[in-house]
């Protein structure tokens, strides 16, 4: 047992994964909180497919950096799905759906008249644990340090954001600001994370961890380190799993996320029993 | 000079006017309740007053150093906001954000702050509870602590009763009461209730088109529009 796992460590690509899912789930779990929070998780999803779209165009125009090429198209998406949930009049949802399955339809169909359903497309679709070069990762730590920070510096306002928008603007928070910081911030992490996760379920690494928390923490701050424990607990376990029987990277982490909000669930709806009695006495 | 004067301003919404010329003043101590029907561009003048909008025409002049981030203000409650997972404590002292500029943390004077609101509107046996565990009436008291971490000269309500039983919603009025008379807070709120408008108020903005009316309880309710809705009611 002891041996497998120093084994499995032992290789040079499993070693990478972890850092780059870890690193990856962290960002996404922080970003996670507020987005769940806002009711803009399907922003998440919706970012994801379009990444999905922008990264297979930049495999069949070949050109030399697909991130760099898709990391910009993702922003201005995201730009674009946060002004239609912020405006009432078209309905965000579906508006969010068609963007998201024209993006991925775009990008299957260049994807089959250019280069055909290759390792690369499908590592893109359902994930891969070997997807994470040497640059990936470096660019994981990066992303991951300016998350961290921003999150860190901005974490009042971030809360204030997040819980009252209309009292943020009334005392002169720019909340269109912070909102978009976390768009852009969404956008990068999604498609860096995309080549492991997979563009199907990376929104998975968003959602997960903070609705998994709030099932036990009622305090803003508990949520937050929290869901970044759960984040990096799941991708690891994920992870472990996805070498051990050969599974999709993307899968074997939802898969655990799934089992953990299950037990948190549990948890949660117990120690409410408990609660409830404690404070109706 | 008052607070917040209003000179002949005009908001339009989509293009159609909503509010046309509208004049009124609010002084430091008043008790100001608009009333109006849905429609009637009560939201769009809240968001004016906030300077979250600005009229198409006109002029909202702040006066008495009143700060444009200086207004405590009690927007309506978001579905979302109801089971947010936040403490009291972590909720009453994001009112004093107005007062950090870029510093990222609050000082030990912010969170004096927050604790001094919080015993002042009776919630402290509440201050580790969450938020989403709270009653309605609860959750008014601690959203109007922040409201006064933000500002200690002004209120600003928006419908602050909806929702609440009966009971509760006397005691909210007694509490806005007592913040005004007491500690000399100028009060805005928003209302459909127009019969605890006139109890309560010492002013009353009726936005109702071309036969909007301003000015005290007493006019109010001896001038034409308040009549005709008090005969009506009655």
């Amino acid at each position: 047992m002891f041996d497998e796992i120093i084994k499995m460590f032992s290789y040079e690509f499993f070693l990478r994964a972890v850092i780059g899912g870890s690193l990856i789930s962290l960002c996404a779990a922080l970003l996670g909180v507020s987005l769940v929070l806002k009711r803009y998780s399907m922003i998440g999803d919706g970012l994801s497919h379009v990444g999905f779209g922008a990264l297979a165009i930049a495999a069949a125009v070949n050109a030399a950096a697909p991130l760099e090429f898709a990391v910009p198209i993702v922003m201005i998406a995201a730009i674009f799905l946060l002004r239609i949930s912020q405006n009432g009049k078209i309905k965000g949802d579906s508006a969010i759906a068609i963007i998201s399955t024209a993006s991925l339809a775009i990008g299957i169909m260049v994807a089959t008249m250019t280069t055909g359903m290759n390792t690369d497309i499908n590592s893109y679709l359902f994930g891969s644990i070997i997807a994470m070069s040497q640059k990936d990762i470096i660019i994981c730590i990066i992303l991951s340090i300016i998350v961290i920070i921003m999150f860190v510096f901005f974490y009042n306002k971030i809360f204030a954001v997040t819980f009252d928008e209309s009292f943020a603007k009334a005392t002169g928070t720019k909340a269109g600001i912070y909102n978009m910081i976390i768009a852009f911030l969404t956008a990068l992490t999604i498609t860096v994370g995309m080549k492991m996760m997979g563009s199907l379920l990376i929104s998975s690494l968003i959602i997960f961890p903070s609705i998994t928390s709030m099932r036990i923490c009622r305090r803003f701050k508990t949520v937050v380190i929290c869901s970044a424990v759960i984040a990096v607990f799941c991708s690891i376990s994920g992870l472990v799993i996805s070498y051990q029987y050969n599974t999709p990277t993307g899968a074997s982490i939802v898969i655990t996320n799934v089992c953990l909000l299950l037990i948190f669930t549990i948890i949660g709806t117990v120690s409410d029993r408990i609660n409830a009695k404690k404070y109706s006495k | 000079m008052a607070f917040i004067t209003c000179e002949n301003v005009s908001f339009s919404y989509e293009n159609t006017s909503v509010i046309k010329n509208l004049n009124f003043s609010v002084n430091q101590g008043d008790y100001l309740c608009i009333v109006g029907e849905n429609g009637s561009g009560k939201s769009t003048l809240i968001k004016g007053i906030l300077g979250l909008k600005s009229p198409a025409d006109g002029k909202i002049i702040r006066g008495d150093g009143l700060k444009t981030n200086e207004t405590g203000y009690l927007p309506q409650q978001t579905p979302a906001q109801k089971d947010f997972p936040a403490s009291v404590y972590e909720v009453v002292l994001s009112g004093r954000l107005n007062g950090r500029g870029l510093k990222p943390f609050y000082s030990k004077n912010d969170k004096q702050i927050a604790l001094d609101n919080i015993k002042r509107l009776k919630i402290e046996h509440l201050i580790k509870r969450s938020y989403r565990d709270l009653s309605g009436g609860q959750q008014q008291r601690v959203l109007l602590a922040r409201a006064l971490c933000a500002s200690k000269k002004i209120l600003l309500l928006d419908e602050p009763v909806t929702g609440l039983d009966p009971i509760v919603t006397e005691d909210m009025y007694k509490l806005i009461e007592e913040l005004n008379k007491k500690e000399n807070i100028t009060i805005i709120m928003v209302s459909h209730d127009i019969k605890s408008s006139v109890k309560y108020a010492s002013h009353i903005l009726h936005l109702n088109g071309d036969k909007t009316f301003f000015g005290t309880k007493d006019e109010y309710i001896k001038s034409p529009v308040g009549k005709s809705f008090f005969s009506e009611d009655n």
